[in-house]
């Protein structure tokens, strides 16, 4: 049973310049259980796809031009925004990239906690606050039921980080979206919050979308892999066979720019070249003009994702005769 | 959002720093239209010898309460005077008193400012004692000032002057502390440069962006400020036509003549409105830290 | 909070210090002698001898100095020449009236300046935020003076529904002294309200883009719950900082709408001690004004603290 689907989505902005398709036909599914990594530089389309599937876009300037977003047998693009409230939280909920602004200065850390449960469930206060405590002892905040009533200010970043998954899992999501949840936070931190998100895998069984730009972060974690470049999805495989033999040459070139824990920025120095504006991107292949194997037939038609070996698909015209040694 | 599409990024060609600001300020519309409405006053204010045919002053009995219509633009008020004549030499009043007291800030302002804000010692004394000026409130002081030093349209510029020039200073302070820890200042410093030296090419270019802005709202008010003072009776004497003066002689006859008090009522807003815009148009394009929209 | 508190109040000290001194050196800065001045030109060489005896003014001026803070401790400003009775029971009776009036202009302010704010800020560039804006930039472009003059034209002169002026003590009765406050308390408010609806509006595009907003829509609280609490607490922060420069300029407009609306207040007693050369009242008053509007800012920055969780633990 696929826990999300996701089909040919593709989100449009309204800009000075026109409407512009921030993400093109993406699509992918996730098993219960399962951790998928997104990967891509910034600018990629990795959060809008994110933000599409939790509704979070303003709308306008956003907007979903085509596709689907199947979770538990409904399409999340066909629901009101109130229906789409009770999807959020105990359905999907999300965690993100910077902890240090995530939670609001002014409210306790357990009051965002219970509010978060209280939205969801009746429960008296009393049960609210036990859940909370609960909850912060589970992300490993020590002597939780003390800090319950700590302000964000009084905590580390990645004491923060605990509590935005605490959040994040109070109301027992099946799937959750963490979008760069190490990037801002110090390394040895970052290894015990990609671990503290594997165990609470095994404990509670949610599926997991872990967004980063970091290899290293997707090699420690993620179950398959999916690489976004410039709005569309380019390659898609399990874990090991990314790093084993990966078929698209933007890929080829992420892997070979040093990826590790250590690596925080986004810098693809194996890769000529940047990443197009969602406005200025060129016809045909989107990677074409940093591809080192570009053809004249790159530039006149976008290449869609096609399966190549099992459970592997790329989107390449030149993939196959690349790959074969 | 790290990751929404942002449709920048578009090549910017080289252009001077100075016509680029021009540029965009004249295609600020707020700017423009403020521009406009100011740019109107001031003009009538400095045409009035040539655009008034009658002395404000002169009183015409058999004249008393016309209505404005075609032989008199604005009416006339219940002394049988030009109205039209009186709300211009008004509005050249209002531009010498808000230009004189703008001229006053820019200099003590930035001298008091930029003192306290460079030589730490003085920052302490400084600040304490544009502290206590600024915790009156405004019009009191001024009232208070003009009420020992004597009603005259000097000793207004001088009331406003000292309730306002605390205000502008604290703002220049504020500019010339951050500059003054700024790493190509500190250069000049290790470089020898002197302090002059230092403050006049290295700072204060630097922190008149934000002044220019105050001062043209430090115009609204003193325009304002000063039309409040007439109105109390405590501003320049009358018969000397200020708008204040106008619209205070005109309490007394709302129900018969009410244009008395609306004509000069509608000037100062018009004159207030104009520099409100031209002050929100200057921030936007040269200090977008404190913008207000968007 | 208690910590803040008395550290505002420390530092408080030598502004009102220096604020008494400036008060005090006003009456010495009058052009030629004094004495004669407040006198009038009337007097009688023997009266202004009197006069200058009975305010001190025959004294070296540190000794007058040393009297007049020997007199603060005390509680004793002065006498007014004007009413005859000490400047601290003149004040008394008249402050009330102006905090009154002041109050009930800050409800309007922040009723008017708040609300429009928000609304204009939510519905960032449409019509509504055009309009408000528009409003507000009328609010702040208006003198209070004009305004309450269109007001006492249209509401009393013409329909004849609120009196033009004067004055009906609450305590006396309540319906008389709404009646007799709100066309004053609402033309003192209007600017105000207008620099306020900017500060709001401007403040909550802050917020709303916060990454905060997003998680709390992310927890799916419903949109009312994310912007009435998690955007609102954090947006009336900068708004609370604000609250005592609007009460100072109400206090200051307070004087104009009073001699406008003939309000027996604070600042209709000023006008007339400046009117009528009564310094000793104008130097008292103004003193006692402006400690009121200190200690107003010192509860402001206390308010703040309360709010701000961050400033509370420093």
């Amino acid at each position: 049973m696929k826990l999300l689907e996701v089909r040919d989505l593709t989100t449009a902005f309204m800009t000075g310049r026109g409407e512009v398709n921030a993400i093109e036909e993406v699509s992918f599914s996730l098993e219960e259980g399962q951790i998928l990594g997104i990967v891509g530089e910034s600018g990629s389309g990795k959060s809008v796809t994110a933000l599409t599937v939790m509704g979070l876009l303003p709308r306008p300037p956003a907007r979903i031009a085509a596709g689907q977003v199947l979770f538990g047998g409904r399409d999340l693009t066909k629901l009101s925004e109130r229906e789409m409230q009770a999807v959020r939280g105990p359905g999907i909920s999300m965690i993100f990239q910077e902890p240090m602004t995530s939670l609001n200065p002014v409210f306790s850390i357990g009051d965002q906690i219970m509010e978060t449960i209280a939205a969801h469930e009746r429960l008296p206060q009393a049960e609210l606050r036990r859940r909370a405590i609960a909850m912060l002892d589970k992300v490993g905040i020590p002597s939780a039921a003390r800090r319950l009533d700590d302000y964000p200010h009084q905590m580390s970043g990645g004491q923060r980080q605990r509590v935005m998954i605490a959040m994040a899992l109070a109301c027992n999501p099946k799937l959750l979206i963490a979008d760069e949840p190490t990037t801002a936070l110090d390394v040895t931190i970052q290894a015990q919050i990609l671990d503290l998100l594997m165990d609470l895998r095994d404990e509670f069984g949610m599926g997991i979308v872990i967004i980063t730009h970091n290899m290293g972060v997707i090699a420690e974690t993620a179950d398959r892999v999916m690489v976004m470049y410039a709005g569309r999805v380019i390659e898609e495989a399990p874990v090991a066979t990314i790093f084993d033999r990966p078929l698209h040459p933007y890929t080829r070139g992420l892997l070979e720019c040093v990826p590790s824990l250590t690596e925080d920025r986004a810098r693809l120095v194996a890769i000529p070249g940047t990443l197009p504006e969602p406005a200025r991107r060129p016809p045909g292949c989107r990677f074409a003009p940093r591809c080192l194997h570009a053809e004249p037939a790159c530039g006149t038609a976008i290449p869609l994702l096609e399966t190549l070996e099992p459970a592997h698909s790329a989107a390449c015209f030149r993939a196959r005769e690349l790959a074969s040694p | 959002m790290s990751d929404v599409a942002d449709a920048e990024g578009i090549a910017l060609k080289r252009e001077h720093p100075a016509r680029a600001t021009l540029r965009r300020l004249f295609r600020h519309r707020l700017f423009v239209t403020g521009l406009f409405l100011f740019a109107i006053v001031a003009g009538i204010g400095i045409a009035a010898p040539w655009i008034t045919t009658v002395d404000p002053q002169r009183l015409s009995m058999r004249n008393k309460f016309l209505p404005p219509g075609e032989a008199w633009v604005f009416g006339t008020d219940n002394f049988g005077r030009s109205l039209w004549a009186r709300v211009v030499w008004g509005a050249q009043l209002s531009m010498i008193i808000g230009a004189s007291v703008v001229a006053l800030n820019a200099v003590f302002g930035t001298l008091i400012g930029a003192a306290a804000g460079y030589f730490r010692k003085l920052d302490n004394a400084l600040m304490r004692v544009n502290d206590a000026l600024m915790a009156f409130p405004a019009i009191l002081l001024a009232i208070a000032v003009t009420s020992v030093l004597g009603p005259s349209t000097l000793n207004v510029i001088l009331a406003l002057s000292i309730v306002y020039i605390p205000r502008t200073a604290r703002i220049v302070r504020s500019s010339v502390i951050v500059l003054r820890e700024m790493e190509y200042v500190q250069a000049a410093v290790a470089a020898g440069a002197g302090h002059w030296r230092i403050l006049r090419h290295h700072i204060l270019p630097n922190a008149m962006a934000p002044m220019i802005v105050q001062l043209s709202f430090l115009f609204a008010y003193a325009v304002l400020s000063e039309a409040t003072l007439s109105f109390l009776g405590v501003g320049a004497v009358p018969p000397t036509p200020t708008w204040g003066n106008i619209m205070a002689e005109g309490r007394d006859f709302m129900r018969e003549a009410p244009w008395i008090i609306t004509i000069p009522g509608v000037a100062l807003m018009i004159t207030v409105m104009g520099l409100n815009l031209l002050g929100d148009g200057l921030r936007d394009v040269l200090d977008p830290r404190l913008r207000i929209q968007q | 909070m208690a910590g803040v508190a008395f550290r505002r109040l420390l530092s408080a000290i030598p502004v009102l210090l220096i604020v008494s001194l400036i008060s005090f050196g006003l009456m010495r800065l009058i052009p030629g002698d004094p004495a004669a001045a407040i006198a009038g030109i009337a007097a009688t060489p023997a009266q202004i001898e009197q006069l200058r005896r009975d305010l001190g003014l025959d004294q070296p001026v540190w000794m007058q100095l040393l009297h007049y803070y020997e007199g603060l401790l005390r509680g004793d400003l002065g006498r007014s020449l004007l009413l005859g009775k000490g400047v601290f029971a003149a004040t008394m009776e008249r402050l009330p009236v102006t905090i009154g009036l002041s109050l009930y202009a800050l409800v309007f302010t922040l009723l008017i300046g708040i609300a429009s704010g928000i609304v204009a800020a939510l519905r960032q560039n449409s019509w509504i935020d055009q309009a408000a804006m528009m409003f507000a930039m009328i609010g702040i472009s208006v003198p209070n003076f004009f305004l309450g003059l269109l007001m006492i034209i249209l509401f009393a002169v013409h329909l004849g529904w609120l009196p033009s002026g004067g004055y009906v003590p609450f305590s006396e009765d309540p319906f008389g002294w709404l009646a007799s406050t709100t066309m004053p308390a609402f033309s003192l408010a209007l600017l105000q309200a207008g620099l306020l609806a900017r500060i709001t509006r401007s403040s909550m595009l802050e917020v709303l883009r916060q990454d905060y907003i997003r998680t709390a829509r992310a927890k799916g609280l419903p949109g009312r719950r994310v912007i009435l609490k998690h955007a609102l607490a954090n947006a009336l922060i900068p708004i609370v900082t604000v609250v005592g420069i609007i009460v100072s300029l109400l206090l200051s407009g307070a004087v104009v709408t009073e001699a406008l609306f003939s309000i027996p207040g604070m600042g209709q007693l000023l006008t007339q001690a400046v009117l009528n050369r009564d310094y000793p009242m104008v130097q008292g008053g103004l003193l006692l004004v402006t400690t009121f509007l200190v200690l107003v800012n010192i509860t402001v920055d206390v308010l703040y603290a309360v709010l701000d969780p961050r400033v509370r633990y420093e």
